[in-house]
């Protein structure tokens, strides 16, 4: 067989080209698996929670455990309640994540809130950055999701996190955490939390949106996100926040 | 006779470098198996947005509902949805009370909703809390009611008297 070593340089050469192409188009193509009208390059998910809204039921913390299937005893939003007297250290107590909402307290003189907590869906997390093998990351519309095939259950992210806001599945022994509803969000629902909320205290938004009342809300109030000195670019704004809370 | 100096050098170090081939060997094979399984195990779109499997994105989104949203439940209920909006429960959602329904608004016959505990629910929002915002409305139940239940006078889709 007449097959000089030039002809099989060029075949290889052929080859090269042709699978790399390949390798291009199935990356392009193959990647996105649901095909459908919502398009992650359009949103860029957060949360306003307006505190002097917040009556402390527990319906957001209630229905986040039924909508995600939260184990009993963890949770992936929970609501303090602050008491503070002046010149005193605040008191800060939250039953059972504030599952069946809280015990009366109806002692006067005393400043006293609400602080509804969840994921701040940072965009500069502290988890990602520790996770050594990509199973946490921010997704493309902002918000901070677990891949539960990847993840180790190595728990860095879980100390990572300022925000207390990560556990250890106990039976799947991967990481889990608020996801923001995103198996909601991106078939056009609101998270769980804020269907339930009867008083309006919590507000799913999206930034890139023009006509979201977010623009408004952070245009004419004080807001404040938690921590900000830790520099995570947190999505989750306060409005009427105290000093006091951490 | 530089020369033959020279020739001499070279036989040798091609003679002495079977102890630099034969691990080079070695390590290059080893390379070769490591790019092999990595591209065997590491998923082809790996990257794509970042350093993380885009298939996690759908896999998260696989979740089935569970609470249906408001506007699932006024395309049937619109009769409580109008008691309601005339009321101050005008922005409570229906399933901030009656929980979540998703499967019932799917097959409205297979499941049938069980009626609010009244006794636990209109208390979770309306018990006096110092830390509740001084507009929300409130009482201490036990003054207030005397143990009667709420809706035995309050109409919950609107609670006025």
């Amino acid at each position: 067989m007449d097959f000089s070593r030039r002809d099989l340089f060029k075949a290889g050469g052929k080859l090269l080209v042709l699978a790399s192409v390949g390798a291009t188009l199935e990356q392009i193509t193959g990647a996105e698996p649901a095909s459908d009208a919502y398009k992650m390059a359009d949103h860029w998910w957060g949360m306003i929670i307006d505190i002097d809204h917040c009556i402390g039921c527990g319906n957001c913390v209630r229905a986040c455990s039924r909508e995600n299937g939260v184990p009993h005893g963890y949770f992936r939003t929970w609501v303090e309640r602050y008491q503070i007297e002046e010149g005193k250290q605040p008191r800060v107590d939250s039953p059972d994540g504030a599952m069946e909402g809280f015990p009366p307290n109806t002692r006067e003189r005393l400043k006293s809130f609400f602080v509804p907590k969840l994921c701040n869906q940072c965009a500069a997390s502290p988890c990602v950055q520790v996770c050594p093998v990509g199973a946490t990351f921010v997704s493309p519309d902002g918000v901070v999701l677990v891949d539960d095939t990847y993840c180790l259950g190595c728990r860095y992210c879980v100390q990572a996190c300022p925000y207390g806001c990560r556990y250890l599945h106990p039976q799947k022994q991967t990481v889990d955490k608020c996801t923001l509803c995103y198996h909601r969000i991106t078939k056009g629902l609101t998270t769980a939390c804020c269907e339930s909320c009867p008083t309006g205290a919590r507000l799913l938004v999206d930034f890139k949106n023009p006509k979201d009342p977010v623009h408004e809300i952070l245009r004419n109030n004080k807001v404040e996100v938690l921590k900000p000195y830790m520099a995570t670019q947190a999505k989750v704004y306060y409005k009427n926040l105290d000093g006091a809370v951490r | 006779m530089w020369f033959a100096r020279k020739e001499g050098v070279v036989r040798r170090l091609v003679r002495d470098a079977g102890h630099l081939i034969r691990p080079a060997l070695v390590l290059l094979a080893g390379v070769a198996v490591f790019l092999v399984v990595r591209s065997a195990i590491v998923p082809k779109a790996f990257g794509q947005y970042g350093h993380y499997r885009p298939g996690a994105l759908a896999l998260v989104r696989q979740r089935p509902i569970a609470y249906a949203g408001q506007d699932t439940c006024v395309v049937c209920h619109d009769d409580e949805a109008t008691a309601r909006a005339a009321g101050k429960h005008a922005h409570v959602a229906c399933e901030a009370c009656h929980g979540a329904l998703a499967q019932h608004a799917d097959d409205p016959a297979a499941h049938v909703p069980q009626l609010p505990d009244v006794a636990n629910l209109c208390r979770r929002c309306h018990e006096k809390d110092a830390a509740k915002p001084p507009t929300f409305p409130q009482v201490v139940t036990a003054e207030h009611s005397g143990g009667m239940a709420c809706n035995q006078c309050h109409q919950p889709h609107n609670p006025h008297l």
